[in-house]
């Protein structure tokens, strides 16, 4: 059974455990969303690897499952601002937070890694998990958090946006898939 | 089906060491992952790193969220190379470096950093900084002690598809 977090894998010589699903990288003109369709059934766990750059100053990132924007969604992140640190939470939204974006000074990129547990259960509500941040050399946050989609189904399309603006290029987000033994 | 969280080298040291060097690092994966683990001699110390063989400090900065068992706190330095700590009884890094060899944009880890250390107990997130443009070929890992015999230091790459 592979260790699921930040290192995703107890048997990195075995083919297989965690394996790349698909890419989507932001060309020139930007995008309003990121989306991940037909993901197949077959992993324990997925992963989202991810750079972020958004038009508008250090946003937080937003996701939706299979096309779900009912109010089924929450929230609790700790954001760390390098002075403070508040604990926040949202509840019956329509999106789940998953991490925080940078923007302004060109090269500058926020990032995230994002766990989302037993995806394909059918008896469970799903589980997220985030490692998030982007320091822009005087500015910037440590952002953890953890998400719910209060929903049972399996989880086949996974659409990332941001929660004004829009990507930027070069923001790109890595879905990968691992396996159970 | 191609391998795409792979080893990329271990160094586990002989004895005490000021720094831990990974270098040519291929650049046809798309993120790494650096595990490190260990126990220094005495107290706590940070953990710096250098990209490329960049000294220029004006080029790394960090922010810091962190918890020691009774407060959580957050702090930010610029023209600083911290990307955690170490310490003495058991300690425990995981760096992530995404897009680490692209060539256009400034280059951002994500990192989570443990001291179970008995007199300094801390868990930390960092989001660290490094302001240059170029792929990392290569990174150094020190600390302002040693390290010690034992400590630990793997560095994976994940490729995506």
């Amino acid at each position: 059974m592979p260790i699921l977090g930040i290192i995703a894998s107890s048997k990195f010589g075995d083919v297989g455990d965690f394996e790349s699903i698909a890419t989507v990288t932001v060309g020139s003109g930007g995008a309003s969303n990121a989306e991940f369709t037909n993901i197949p059934g077959y992993y324990e766990h997925l992963q989202i690897r991810a750079l972020t750059k958004c038009s508008n100053a250090d946003l937080t990132v937003r996701a939706q499952f299979n096309s779900d924007t009912g109010t089924n969604y929450a929230t609790h992140y700790i954001e760390a601002n390098g002075s403070t640190v508040a604990a926040g939470a949202v509840t019956s939204t329509t999106y789940v937070m998953v991490g925080i974006a940078a923007s302004g000074t060109a090269g500058q990129v926020g990032g995230f890694v994002l766990d989302v547990l037993y995806y394909s259960n059918t008896s469970k509500y799903k589980t997220t998990r985030t490692l998030s941040g982007c320091d822009n050399n005087g500015s910037g946050y440590v952002w953890p958090a953890s998400g719910l989609w209060m929903s049972t189904n399996a989880i086949t399309s996974i659409k990332i946006f941001p929660a004004s603006g829009t990507f930027q290029q070069y923001a790109s987000f890595a879905l990968y898939g691992i396996r159970s033994a | 089906m191609p391998i795409t969280y792979e080893p990329l080298a271990t160094t586990t040291l002989g004895s005490a060491a000021a720094s831990v060097t990974f270098s040519s690092i291929s650049g046809s994966y798309t993120d790494l992952v650096i595990v490190i683990n260990g126990a220094l001699s005495s107290g706590l110390a940070s953990l710096s790193v250098e990209y490329n063989g960049d000294t220029t400090v004006g080029n790394y900065s960090y922010t810091r969220l962190q918890g020691n068992g009774t407060s959580a706190t957050s702090a930010r330095a610029t023209s600083d190379k911290g990307i955690g700590f170490v310490a003495q009884d058991a300690c425990m890094t995981i760096i992530n470096i995404n897009n680490y060899s692209n060539s256009t944009t400034y280059k951002t880890t994500l990192t989570r950093t443990n001291s179970n250390y008995s007199s300094d107990g801390r868990t930390a997130s960092y989001v660290a900084l490094w302001q240059n443009t170029a792929a990392i070929t290569s990174i150094k890992l020190s600390a302002s002690v040693n390290f010690n015999s034992g400590f630990t230091f793997t560095i994976y790459g994940i490729k995506a598809a």
